[in-house]
């Protein structure tokens, strides 16, 4: 039976149909169009989907979208302010920290995730952090240095 | 994902009263939603406790520290009650999954899952810790049945988990390269009442205390009190990933280090 589900997300008030098993992700991407966040696995795993809810990283794909029923959800294109990338996508351009960008999107949200956690993250603390952040293309290198940089220039 | 009805549970009370027959608890939801995904299991209702706050906290209680059911990985893991109390617990909850899983995946929902791999339930048996639910008190020792088996029953709710403060305890997890769960895990704790040793991700049946190394730590707590203990491969889990042999030898070599780091 459809119900219907009111949120904010990227600080606009946005509602709609969805039914019980309607994932978040599904609701972001196919309901209100926000196709940035991605989808990369069936198994909770990849990181694609990584989204703020009420300010914390989770996975969008392994969330109802009724469980996010009143909260505050932030995607990749809520980052940008009037037309100017966020510092963290900034970096990740800068440092090429992406090839086919696939993963590129939640990498970004979980970095800032971190950075609110930790302002100066080590080079390890990086790694550590993105455990559930899986990238085909890049071998993280770059994708650390972005990081890393990103947090400096947060601070 | 089977098609469900979704209801808010409203009280601890409303949850019991609501999941019962085909209906499911839902709580982080970082094992359940997972499975319904893949189809593996076709619930008529879920009924979320996630807007139950009188279940989300940490009490530092006599010494031990008392955490309910919907405290996520994440918010004990960086609790200054655990930290003091039980730093061996606040490092295991750091160890679970990714950080994404630590912000939704709850105490509660790890513990009634009980994954025979899963790290909480080791922490459970080996520090002694009691299960609250909406009917009663469980201890660890009578609570983890087996394979993703518990004593709870239908409509029983976990609202808690008390953990007494150890005098020292440890835990080392030889993590699977691939999915991060434990391929071995070994909680250690010396206790008032002895040493508690508990093995996760190895055996047939689920978590299992080792009862000859809680002897052997018994008299002497070091980990070169373990070097002549034999461990049996018998009863051990044996897959794509390692032998009930390597487990057996893994069994040992973790419970040694985490004797040596406890404290
Ligand atoms: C990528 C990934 C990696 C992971 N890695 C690890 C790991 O390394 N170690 C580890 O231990 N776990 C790991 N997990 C599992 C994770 O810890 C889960 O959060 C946890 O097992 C289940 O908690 P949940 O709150 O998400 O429960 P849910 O998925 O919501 O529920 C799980 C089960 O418990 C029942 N339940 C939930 N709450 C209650 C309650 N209060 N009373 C009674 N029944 C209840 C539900 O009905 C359901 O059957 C991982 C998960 C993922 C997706
Ligand atoms: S799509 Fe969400 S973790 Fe892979
Ligand atoms: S850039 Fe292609 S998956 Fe990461």
């Amino acid at each position: 039976m459809p119900t219907t589900v009111s949120m904010t997300v990227n600080g606009k008030k946005v509602s709609g149909q969805v039914e019980p098993r309607t994932l978040l992700v599904q609701f972001i991407r196919e309901t209100l169009g926000l196709t940035g966040t991605h989808v990369g696995c069936d198994t909770s795993q990849c990181g694609a989907c990584v989204v703020h809810v009420d300010g914390k990283s989770v996975k969008s794909c392994t969330m109802l979208a009724a469980q996010a029923e009143g909260a505050n959800v932030l995607t990749i294109e809520g980052l940008a302010t009037d037309g100017k990338l966020h510092p963290m996508q900034e970096a990740f351009r800068e440092h090429h920290g992406l090839q086919c960008g696939f993963c590129t999107p939640g990498m970004v949200m979980s970095a800032i995730d971190l950075v609110k956690n930790n302002k100066n993250p080590s080079e390890h603390e990086i790694r550590e952090w993105l455990e559930g952040n899986i990238c085909r293309c890049t071998g993280y290198h770059n994708i650390v240095k972005a990081i890393a940089a990103g947090a400096k220039a947060m601070a | 994902m089977y098609s469900f009805e979704y209801q808010k549970a409203g009280s601890v009370a409303d949850a019991a009263k609501a999941a019962t027959g085909e209906a499911k608890l839902v709580a982080g939801g970082m094992t359940l939603i997972p499975t319904l995904k893949l189809r593996l299991a076709q619930p008529s209702k879920l009924v979320d406790l996630g807007g139950l706050k009188d279940l989300v906290g940490i009490k530092a209680e006599g010494g031990g520290v008392t955490i309910g059911a919907m405290t996520t990985h994440a918010a004990v893991a960086s609790s200054a009650e655990v930290k003091k109390a039980i730093p061996a617990l606040a490092a295991l909850a750091a160890g679970i999954g990714d950080p994404a899983v630590r912000n939704r995946g709850t105490i509660g929902g790890s513990v009634a899952n009980n994954d025979p791999a899963a790290d909480y339930p080791a922490a459970c048996v080996a520090l002694g810790a009691t299960i609250v639910t909406s009917k009663r008190k469980i201890t660890a020792d009578d609570f983890f049945k087996g394979l993703f088996e518990t004593a709870l029953e239908e409509g029983e709710v976990i609202t808690a988990i008390s953990f007494p403060a150890p005098e020292k305890a440890a835990y080392m997890k030889f993590r699977n390269p691939a999915s991060r769960y434990a391929l071995v895990g070994v909680f250690v704790a010396k206790t008032k009442g002895g040493v508690r040793v508990a093995v996760t991700g190895a055996g047939e049946g689920g978590v299992f205390r080792k009862k000859s190394f809680e002897e052997a730590l018994g008299k002497s707590f070091a980990g070169s009190a373990l070097d002549g203990v034999k461990v049996d491969a018998k009863g051990l889990n044996s897959d794509i990933h390692a032998s009930a042999d390597y487990r057996a030898h893994l069994i040992k070599v973790m419970a040694k280090r985490a004797v040596d780091a406890a404290k």
